[in-house]
């Protein structure tokens, strides 16, 4: 008899693996820098050199934004699941992504349209965040509403398809308006890319990443209660409109922001939890969304490491090595059926 | 329209209460109503003297507890997991089970025969099986009042009757109120302390012995195919 597991040591490996996973990533890049250097570089005891500005002001923000993105999504992709009881879920298939280009769409591409002082405003960080989330936000709160309706997994899944086609076909009409230098930075923006935050912009991702996070803890207990289904769940006493709707604000703003700075990243929202599943056997969302977080940290930095073609002048689109790794990941789990479940 | 109309009945602690009447009666509503999952129709509902609209969520899950047929349930949650959630209106902000919660939860196995059960998965479990782990975490609310909808349903004959005779003992034993709706009138019939049988024309509450007696169980349904036979308190298929 086994009331609470205690996954102490599998968490304290994760973190080690999470560090050594940080140091490769910071290690590998086009320019060779030995492992001493980033160590010291990092730590202010090497003199302030090229090599040292490499590591603090390219490599060390893009792993931190692989940390963010990795466990955001994840986590957010947790969320979805649980909310929507569908093993399916996550921030790309149902569409948040979609939403979320579409604000970034409608702000890149529509710039054009207002212009001058307006253009500029638009234009700066905080209005990518506000409107990625918004975006996000709105397709979530529609596929709600719709999957309120309709009980069925399959419908949900081809709603949030046709969001993406709706977000496409607005997204066309938008780019046939459109200067070429906007829609050149709308497109390198899709094919997502986690190194091109300054520090300012971390800065910006990591507060919108920590209220939604703060977010996730409140709705912890609740999100262990929707396991059972709602109608159980409203006997327990949760209050099913209120906990749905911060559910799906701490997603979008997590999803949201993420999308906005580093663009739409595939896979890694819905493999990572299913992932996380098979390690920690617990459905209990107070062990699930840390060892989450730390499991798409390190998935992320480990794609991040792949899409940096050691020892090359190459960089591959993040999104082409998420795909590789998650797509199979997908694919064996629904061969595998029965693991498949929230 | 064939809907149960003019419904009043007093339920009494350490009572087992079988609620039948013929398909779209209103059973589902009945309970449905009653355990706030939706709002009633008409008239007034009491626990324990005070109106079911004056309990708030959170205070009503301290007072009923609910067995639904909704399997939508996450399929990965063990078995203890899924008891221990019962205690949700008992345990902290983030869900902390005590020793106390955790003492409550084995009871509630111990109580259902399940105990062995509690460190599986409930994709490994049988539909049976499942129902009295359902149980259990109805039980581990720890609430004066249960209801079941249907807890017979899919299951084998013997387990029909396991079921509900787990229930009558639940009801003794831990002084329960337990209400259920149910089509097994014949198993019913033998079980119950009190019975509530839902007909177009009117809605009686009797003990089962009492409405033999009366001749209620002849109007359940229409006479063309089945008949109730007073000797045997039971069904009978005419030939």
């Amino acid at each position: 008899m086994s009331p609470k597991k205690t996954y102490g040591l599998t968490f304290f490996i994760l973190l080690l693996v999470l560090l050594c996973c940080f140091g490769i990533n910071l290690s590998l890049g086009s320019v060779s820098i030995p492992f001493s250097k980033v160590v010291s570089s990092l730590f202010g005891t090497s003199e302030p050199d090229n090599l040292s500005y490499i590591i603090l002001n390219y490599r060390l923000p893009k792993a931190i934004t692989a940390i963010i993105v990795g466990s955001g999504l994840g986590v957010s992709g947790l969320l979805m699941q649980t909310l929507f009881k569908n093993p399916l879920a996550g921030p790309y298939v149902l569409g948040i992504t979609s939403g979320a280009s579409l604000g970034v769409a409608i702000l890149i591409l529509g710039s054009s349209i207002f212009g001058g002082f307006l253009a500029t405003f638009l234009m700066s960080k905080w209005s990518l965040v506000i409107a990625a989330s918004l975006g996000s936000f709105l397709v979530l709160l529609t596929v709600l509403l719709v999957a309120n309706k309709v009980k069925d997994t399959m419908t949900l899944l081809i709603i949030g398809l046709m969001f993406g086609s709706l977000t496409s076909a607005i997204v066309s009409v938008l780019s046939y308006f459109s200067n070429a230098e906007q829609l050149q930075q709308y497109i390198f923006w899709g094919f997502g890319s986690l190194g091109d935050l300054d520090w300012t912009s971390i800065q910006i991702l990591c507060m919108v990443y920590v209220i939604g996070l703060i977010g996730c803890i409140l709705v912890i207990k609740t999100l262990n209660a929707l396991l059972l289904g709602d109608q159980y769940a409203k006997s327990l006493g949760v209050n099913l409109k209120k906990s749905r709707l911060l559910i799906i604000i701490a997603t979008s703003l997590i999803a949201g922001s993420i999308t906005a700075f580093a663009g739409p990243i595939a896979f890694i929202g819905l493999a990572v939890p299913h992932l996380t599943r098979q390690l920690f056997k617990s459905t209990n969302h107070s062990t699930l969304i840390p060892a989450v977080l730390l499991f798409g940290a390190i998935l992320m930095l480990i794609c991040d490491s792949v899409a940096q073609l050691p020892s090359s002048d190459y960089t591959l689109p993040i999104n082409a090595i998420t795909s590789f790794i998650g797509a199979p990941v997908v694919i064996w789990l629904l061969v595998r059926k029965r693991k498949m479940i929230f | 329209m064939l809907i149960a109309s003019n419904i009043n009945f007093n339920l009494n602690t350490g009572e087992l209460v079988g609620l039948v009447g013929a398909n779209g009666i209103g059973k589902s509503t009945l309970l449905r109503t009653l355990t706030q999952l939706q709002p009633a129709l008409s008239g007034e509902i009491y626990i324990n003297n005070k109106p079911l609209s004056s309990y708030s969520n959170s205070i009503l899950a301290t007072q009923l507890s609910l067995v639904l047929t909704d399997k939508s349930l996450s399929k990965n949650l063990s078995v203890f997991e899924l008891v221990a959630l019962g205690r949700q209106p008992y345990t902290n902000w983030i869900g902390k089970l005590t020793e106390t919660d955790v003492a409550l939860i084995n009871t509630s196995l111990e109580q259902t025969h399940s105990l062995e059960l509690s460190d599986k998965k409930c994709y490994e479990l049988s539909d049976g099986q499942l129902q009295k782990v359902l149980i259990a975490r109805a039980l581990a609310q720890d609430t004066p009042l249960i209801i079941l909808d249907e807890p017979t349903t899919h299951l084998d004959m013997y387990h029909k009757a396991y079921i509900l005779k787990l229930l009558q003992g639940i009801a003794k034993t831990a002084q329960k109120t337990i209400l259920f709706s149910s089509h097994e009138i014949n198993l019913a019939i033998q079980l119950c302390d009190q019975m509530l049988v839902m007909t177009p024309e009117k809605t009686y509450f009797n003990q089962p012995c009492q409405l033999i007696e009366q001749g209620t169980f002849e109007t359940l349904f229409p006479e063309e195919i089945i008949s109730f036979d007073k000797i045997s308190g039971s069904f009978v298929v005419k030939k």
